[in-house]
């Protein structure tokens, strides 16, 4: 990943300034070392993940949803070393495997939710635990919804008991632009950076309509749907002056001009600079199809890319457009009318995205959706064949695991049942499709990170040791 | 009791609109009755005039009747919303009038005169949207007054009619968990003390005279007390919000105080924790039963568990909290099986319960002879998220069965047409 190897560059950078510092001092000579051009640390707070570790896993008599379209009837699965090592019949496990049998159960991707306010909005909420907004300015690309996430927030373990195996968290939607998410795995940890998924590049949440509007428009503005646009333009606008000045001076020490100051930092636009570069990926909340016909040409103006809009409940009106302009549509099965933007929301908004070849997401924006999202996945599957939209389960579970990772940019190493990525793997106990299915089994990296049948096993968070309903089951 | 008998009146002149109903004969379904007759395989529905005729096994002469096949169906009682504010709103919020808040009025120093029966739209848009995926009937009030109660709620029907008003002033609703305490004093030492005053004066009052030249010196306003005099009767009941199980402790010792009121829980988070105690004083409850965070210090024990929980102690549970997606309510409910709720249970929560928790089970709630005629077929088991209601009856009629929704999907549905798409009529 880019971040990382940037990261990797650094360090090499560092070693070697050491070096001739050291050399600097014993060698009074003449200067002929060239001083190294100032190099910004990209990952100031690195993820100190560690995947549990666990026997190899042999699941057995499936039914598999492979998450990329395909299933396949009792079949298994063996999760190997973290990862997904084979899929099909008469696989041979190390001696040491974990059998499950998993007869009359079904097996799919962890499902990965792209829009969770898990550790920023916690529970108990109340404005102590109020963190995921920074609504003091519209533009505010410089926080990170990291430095917000409180891991105690029970939620985390509520979600792991739906399946889900990573999130991304991400600011509210206050502000035009309302900073970094983070994409977390989800085993919950002391510190933030205990969750963070290794090498996952950041997103950047951006927020159109009814939202910034109201916030601002007694605060300065923008008090207009127009406010925002020339909001989102100037800031970007901004950021690309921001990006010349350090182009300009990365040119001018690669020319080795004298006296050349090394520019000020300046984080927002720093941020900004990035997801221009397409290093931080856009996720913007973005309800009314008119909204996001707007930001697909400002998304032309300035040459960037939108991985995914948001609450996207009138995508259906434009889901050829957003097919062309390879933009996510992130949805719920039938949230509605709580706000005028959200009144015509329809409960085939997701099957009709899929229909026509657009990227779709079935996502949460809540600490009890999240639990259900296989739920939430079904409704739309079912509500779209009803008005003729012939979808496969199979091909459904793409809104779940698939959509999201490849909107998050980790695709690669989760997302699917497929050789090589990271076992990230829920059984059922039943057609998932279905009210009464449950996730029993949770992998996270080829680990059993939720047993339903065990208790004893299930993580508590701090917050609630000691307290009414300790380690119930929830 | 006088108020009681002209609800029925109010009652009878709604039926006076299907009158010219056909008589339908609904055969073949799986009828779940919620009646002692119970699960009916292979069944036949007869529907006359509007009302529920009979239910029996197989086939009998249906001449006279319109007859619908409903082989391989399944068909129950319409699903009663137990607590919304539908009719009340359309967009709650930046939108213009919402008749489920208000700010606070000179009529009324605790919010108990407040009667939404006036402010009910029938054809706001929720309500189609609810009734084409079984929601029938509802209770509906204000959620937000600023004051220590929240009004009088009534009990309307989904139907296309102009007069959806089932039962005016039909119960009353108040909060006395953390939100209650926010909104009355900042401290349940407040509220509780606001609440018993405010039932004592009406208790007070009773049989008095309390015409405008008439002396008054209670706190309460005259409107107030009207309002008070049918609670502190029993006559209707009085919705309590309460979460933690020392607030639902103290509902249950203000029961054991006043036992003729007539007093439900809403929400009841932890009331898994007091089951047999709310059983044993006979305390039914409304249910959000997927509200398992703790939101809030009176809300720590809450689980998926509460409503199987409750249930098995022998509490009367129902479901179904929300208004604009009052229709996920089966979701709910087939989530709380899936959590422990027996199945009849769960489908008891969202019909006969909720008749019998409003008092008007005479009228709704189960299909047996001379109740209303809202009926639901649906594709398979209603609890099934993947199933649908296919054709919904109310009063007997079989209605509409698209929404504002159902045309913006339509309209959508093929996105290349000749013409902008407002030119398209779905």
């Amino acid at each position: 990943m880019k971040i990382l190897s940037e990261n990797r560059q650094l360090f090499k950078l560092a070693a070697v300034a050491g070096l001739l510092t050291l050399l600097g001092c014993s060698d009074s000579g003449e200067g002929a070392i060239k001083e190294l051009a100032f190099k910004i640390n990209q990952n100031p707070f690195p993820s100190t993940y560690k995947p549990i570790a666990s026997k190899s896993i042999l699941i057995t008599n499936a039914t598999v949803l492979d998450g990329i379209g395909g299933v396949f009837n009792d079949t298994s699965v063996l999760l190997q070393d973290g990862k997904i090592v084979a899929i099909g019949n008469d696989l041979s496990a190390p001696d040491e495997s974990v059998i499950v049998d998993a007869k009359g159960k079904w097996v799919t991707p962890g499902i990965i939710d792209v829009h969770s306010h898990l550790g920023v909005y916690p529970a108990p909420g109340g404005t102590a635990h109020s963190d995921g907004n920074e609504a003091t300015n519209p533009v505010t690309a410089e926080v990170w919804a990291e430095h917000s996430i409180w891991p105690q927030d029970a939620g985390f373990q509520r979600a792991l008991s739906g399946g889900v195996t990573v999130m991304q968290i991400l600011p509210g939607s206050a502000n035009l632009v309302g900073g970094r998410g983070v994409t977390v795995k989800n085993l919950p940890g002391v510190t933030v950076q205990d969750m963070k998924f290794p090498d996952a590049p950041y997103g950047m949440k951006m927020a159109c309509g009814e939202n910034p509007k109201r916030v601002y428009g007694k605060k300065g503005g923008p008090s207009t749907r127009m406010g925002n646009v020339a909001g989102y333009r100037q800031a970007w606008a901004d950021a690309q002056n921001y990006q010349r000045t350090w182009d300009k001076y990365y040119a001018d020490h690669e020319a080795g001009k004298k006296d050349v100051k090394v520019p000020k930092r300046d984080l927002k636009l720093e941020t900004l600079a990035l997801a221009l570069k397409g290093e931080i990926l856009v996720h913007m909340h973005c309800y009314r199809a008119d909204d996001m016909g707007t930001m697909l040409d400002v998304m032309k103006e300035f040459n960037y890319k939108i991985a995914a809009f948001h609450h996207a409940v009138e995508s259906y009106k434009i889901a050829e457009q957003l097919a062309q302009a390879n933009v996510c549509s992130a949805m719920w099965a039938d949230w509605w009318g709580f706000k005028l933007e959200a009144y015509d929301g329809i409960q085939e908004n997701i099957p009709m995205v899929h229909a026509a070849k657009a990227c779709a997401i079935v996502h949460s924006d809540s600490d009890l959706g999240i639990q259900r999202l296989n739920q939430e996945a079904a409704k739309a599957w079912a509500k779209g064949r009803r008005a003729g939209i012939d979808i496969s389960q199979a091909d459904a579970w793409q809104w779940l695991s698939a959509n999201p990772a490849k909107s998050l940019g980790i695709f690669e190493q989760t997302g699917s049942l497929e050789k090589g990525k990271n076992a990230d793997v829920v059984i059922w106990t039943a057609d998932p499709f279905s009210t009464y299915a449950q996730a029993e089994h949770v992998y996270l990296d080829g680990a059993l990170i939720y047993d339903r049948n065990d208790p004893a096993s299930w993580p508590v968070s701090d917050f609630e040791l000691g307290q009414p309903g300790e380690g119930d089951s929830k | 009791m006088n108020r009681l008998i002209k609800y029925s009146l109010l009652g009878s002149m709604l039926l006076t609109h299907i009158v010219d109903a056909k008589n339908i004969a609904i055969v073949g379904a799986k009828v779940h009755t919620m009646s002692s007759q119970g699960t009916i395989d292979n069944a036949t529905v007869l529907i006359k005039n509007g009302k529920i005729q009979s239910v029996m096994h197989g086939e009998t002469a249906l001449s006279g009747y319109e007859v619908i096949d409903a082989k391989g169906k399944v068909v129950t009682p319409g699903l009663i919303g137990a607590s919304t504010s539908l009719g009340l709103v359309d967009v709650g919020f930046s939108a213009g009038t919402n008749d489920s808040n208000s700010s606070l009025t000179s009529i009324s120093k605790t919010g108990a005169a407040f009667d939404v029966s006036y402010a009910i739209n029938p054809e706001s848009s929720l309500m189609a949207i609810a009734r084409i995926e079984g929601v029938t009937s509802a209770a509906t009030s204000m959620v937000r007054t600023g004051q220590l109660f929240n009004g009088q709620g009534a009990l309307i029907s989904l139907g296309d009619i102009i007069d959806p008003v089932i039962q005016a002033r039909a119960f009353i609703s108040t909060r006395l968990g953390n939100n209650g305490a926010d909104t009355v004093g900042g401290s349940r030492s407040v509220i509780w003390v606001t609440l018993e005053k405010a039932l004592a004066e009406a208790k007070f009052a009773m049989g008095q005279s309390l015409t405008p030249i008439d002396e008054w010196h209670g706190e309460l306003s005259r409107a107030d007390i009207a309002a008070l005099i049918p609670v502190v009767k029993g006559e209707i009941p009085i919705l309590v919000d309460a979460r933690r199980a020392a607030d639902i402790r103290q509902v249950i010792a203000l029961k054991q105080r006043q036992p003729q009121l007539n007093i439900v829980i809403t929400y009841a988070t932890e009331g898994w924790r007091v089951a047999t105690e709310l059983a044993d004083s006979n305390i039914p409850v409304i249910l959000d039963p997927e509200a398992n965070l703790p939101f809030g210090f009176d809300q720590l024990g809450s689980t998926l568990k509460n409503a199987g929980r409750l249930a098995s102690a022998g509490v009367k549970v129902s479901i179904g909290i929300e208004t604009h997606n009052i229709r996920l309510a089966r979701q709910h409910a087939g989530n709380a099986v899936a959590n422990g709720l027996s199945w009849d249970q769960g489908l008891a929560a969202l019909t006969i319960n909720v008749a019998k928790l409003y008092g008007i089970d005479d009228k709704l709630g189960s299909l047996e002879f001379g109740k209303i005629a809202d009926v639901v077929i649906w594709s398979g088991d209603p609890l099934e998220i993947t199933e649908a209601a296919e054709l919904v009856l109310i009063s007997g009629e079989k209605i509409d069965m698209h929404s504002r929704q159902s045309k913006l999907r339509d309209r959508y549905l093929k996105l290349q047409t000749d013409k902008p798409m407002q030119y398209v009529r779905p």
